[in-house]
């Protein structure tokens, strides 16, 4: 009684009015603001106060700033390594960005495809199994960077052996989770498909599949990291234009600002990819709640 | 008489799990459940019952003996004898339609006649809102009620239930029960319910069939002859309930005699 009426009202006209969900997203998005703010104003007052030496670690605002020049080192064209790049800028980097993108993506669609196909046939096929599984168990914790050599006599250099690690990342994993997880179907999703009348295949497409998907998927992103820093490591040795060509380039060339805009590049790249992947999750099993099995 | 809509003859079961002693699940089992009979098995957990309906179901093979339905060997499983989980089993990447339509589009029913088929028969378990439901979005009665309308959709002539209503509440479970009479009336197939609840024996069942403890055999088969709709104030009701209160209690001491013994 004692409130005014103008300042009751004016109160919340004062607070746009946002739904639960609206308010959530913009909570999480300025927390990450501060979270990369906190840690660039520290480097940064790092800098200001001397502590760090700019060549080495340049701040930020340094490496970022200097975007013109930056951009002149990603090739849109040549595949050619040097201190000069050819001044694709923009394009040049959009280019850059593409391949690397295209070899992780090829790579883990080829990688999952097979792996589901591989862990399929050691299910159902036993002299698949017994000739296969003991050689699979040998090489999948052969760390892929290992078959980098192998990847590069048997295919070159050029865009193979990049895919070719990616693939062999990915391919391992999906192979040992296809295996446990077609066992461990509900026994009785199988019961019913049998009473139905499906045939093997029907009830592998129909049954045995989407119950799996969910862990497959899980799989999927819990190496869709690994599948990055693989890709780097393979474009560094030189297989053309990429983010680890560059990489390597600006290590050779003593180019700290590069390396720092190239990681940020990745950084974005890596995040934006898992934020992908998770879309294509929640479109495929539309039947999980959000905030289940992973999504 | 009619040829029995099933004929277990001297039905056994011996688990010989490897490495593992052998465990004699179901010993010389023999019934004939008439077409249209509601059978229900009763007895302590672990006495075969649930094994002896997989058996029949064609999921188990019968160690000996012979199961028959309309005078064929039971060698596979056939939607003919279709099988209720207590877990329903719906897909969950399947909405409700689709799921209850798996069996049609397995044989290759057209979709315009299957979807026809199943929101028909969706409807007459009253569940024609849920057509578009992912089987998480139901409770559990609904989503038992689904696996009926899955497996009546295959027209079968015997349709088995192993504990459909244990997961369920009792109030749940009292409507469930009612429903079940009714898609016994209208389908016309017989149905055999295992349970180890009496009242469920009592209020539903044609003929109970008491099994003993394991090895499981027909301990005795008691026809329970009163009206539908049956009143569990009705003092016979009472007197079938103790009967079988004392049949189970018997075996169910057996049961325990014998972990002793071991």
């Amino acid at each position: 009684m004692s409130i005014p009426a103008s300042s009751r009202q004016s109160a919340p006209a004062s607070v746009p009015r946002l739904s639960p969900r609206a308010r959530r997203t913009l909570s999480s998005l300025g927390w990450g603001v501060l979270s990369i703010g906190l840690f660039a104003g520290i480097w940064e007052a790092l800098w200001a106060l001397g502590l760090v030496n700019p060549l080495l670690l340049p701040p930020p605002h340094m490496f970022l700033s200097d975007l013109g020049r930056t951009l002149t080192f990603f090739d849109h064209e040549a595949r050619r390594i040097g201190s000069q790049g050819s001044g694709g800028a923009i394009a040049g980097l959009l280019t850059t960005i593409g391949w690397t993108s295209f070899r992780v993506i090829v790579g883990l669609g080829l990688g999952f495809v097979a792996g589901v196909g591989v862990g399929a046939m050691i299910h159902y096929v036993r002299l698949f199994r017994n000739l296969v599984q003991p050689l699979i168990l040998l090489l999948a914790p052969i760390s892929p960077v290992a078959w980098l050599p192998v990847a590069i006599f048997v295919f070159g250099v050029g865009d193979v052996p990049a895919i070719f690690l990616v693939f062999i990342t990915v391919f391992f994993m999906i192979v040992l989770a296809t295996v446990s997880q077609i066992s461990s179907v509900p026994k009785n999703y199988l019961h019913v498909a049998r009473i139905m009348g499906a045939t093997e295949r029907q009830t592998f497409w129909r049954v045995i599949l989407p119950a799996i998907l969910p862990s497959l998927f899980m799989t999927l992103r819990l190496n869709l990291f690994a599948a990055w820093m693989v890709v780097l490591i393979a474009e560094s040795v030189g297989v053309g234009i990429g983010l680890g060509q560059i990489t390597s380039m600006a290590r050779a060339t003593f180019n700290a600002k590069l390396v720092f805009f190239t990681m940020v590049i990745i950084g974005v790249l890596g995040f934006s990819f898992d934020w992908a992947l998770r879309k294509v999750q929640q479109k495929m099993l539309w039947w999980i709640q959000p905030g289940q099995g992973g999504i | 008489m009619a040829r029995p809509a099933l004929s277990l003859r001297n039905v056994g079961k011996v688990w010989s799990p490897e490495g593992r002693q052998t465990v004699e699940a179901l010993r010389d089992f023999s019934l004939d459940v008439e077409p249209g009979e509601f059978v229900v098995f009763l007895g302590p957990s672990g006495c075969g019952k649930s094994t002896l309906l997989y058996m029949i179901a064609g999921l188990e093979e019968t160690t000996s003996g012979v199961i028959e339905q309309d005078g064929m060997v039971v060698t596979e499983p056939s939607a003919e004898r279709g099988l209720i989980f207590q877990d329903a089993s719906l897909f969950p990447w399947l909405t409700i339609a689709d799921n209850v339509a798996f069996g049609l589009s397995v044989q290759g029913v057209l979709p315009q006649k299957r979807k026809e088929q199943a929101e028909s028969i969706l409807r007459s378990v009253g569940l024609s809102d849920m057509l578009d439901k992912k089987p998480d979005e139901l409770s559990g009665g609904m989503r038992q009620r689904a696996a009926c309308a899955r497996a009546l959709a295959m027209r079968p002539k015997v349709l088995m239930m192993d504990e459909p209503f244990a997961a369920l509440d009792v109030q749940t479970r009292a409507k469930m029960q009612d429903f079940l009479l009714q898609i016994w009336q209208d389908s016309k197939a017989s149905i055999i319910l295992v349970t180890h609840s009496i009242d469920e024996a009592v209020s539903l069942a044609d003929r109970v069939v008491v099994f003993t403890a394991r090895p499981g055999r027909v301990k005795t088969i008691v026809p329970i002859d009163l009206p539908r709709p049956r009143m569990s104030r009705d003092p016979r009701y009472h007197e079938y309930r103790d009967m079988f209160a004392d049949l189970l209690a018997d075996e169910v001491d057996r049961a325990f005699a014998e972990q002793e013994a071991r």
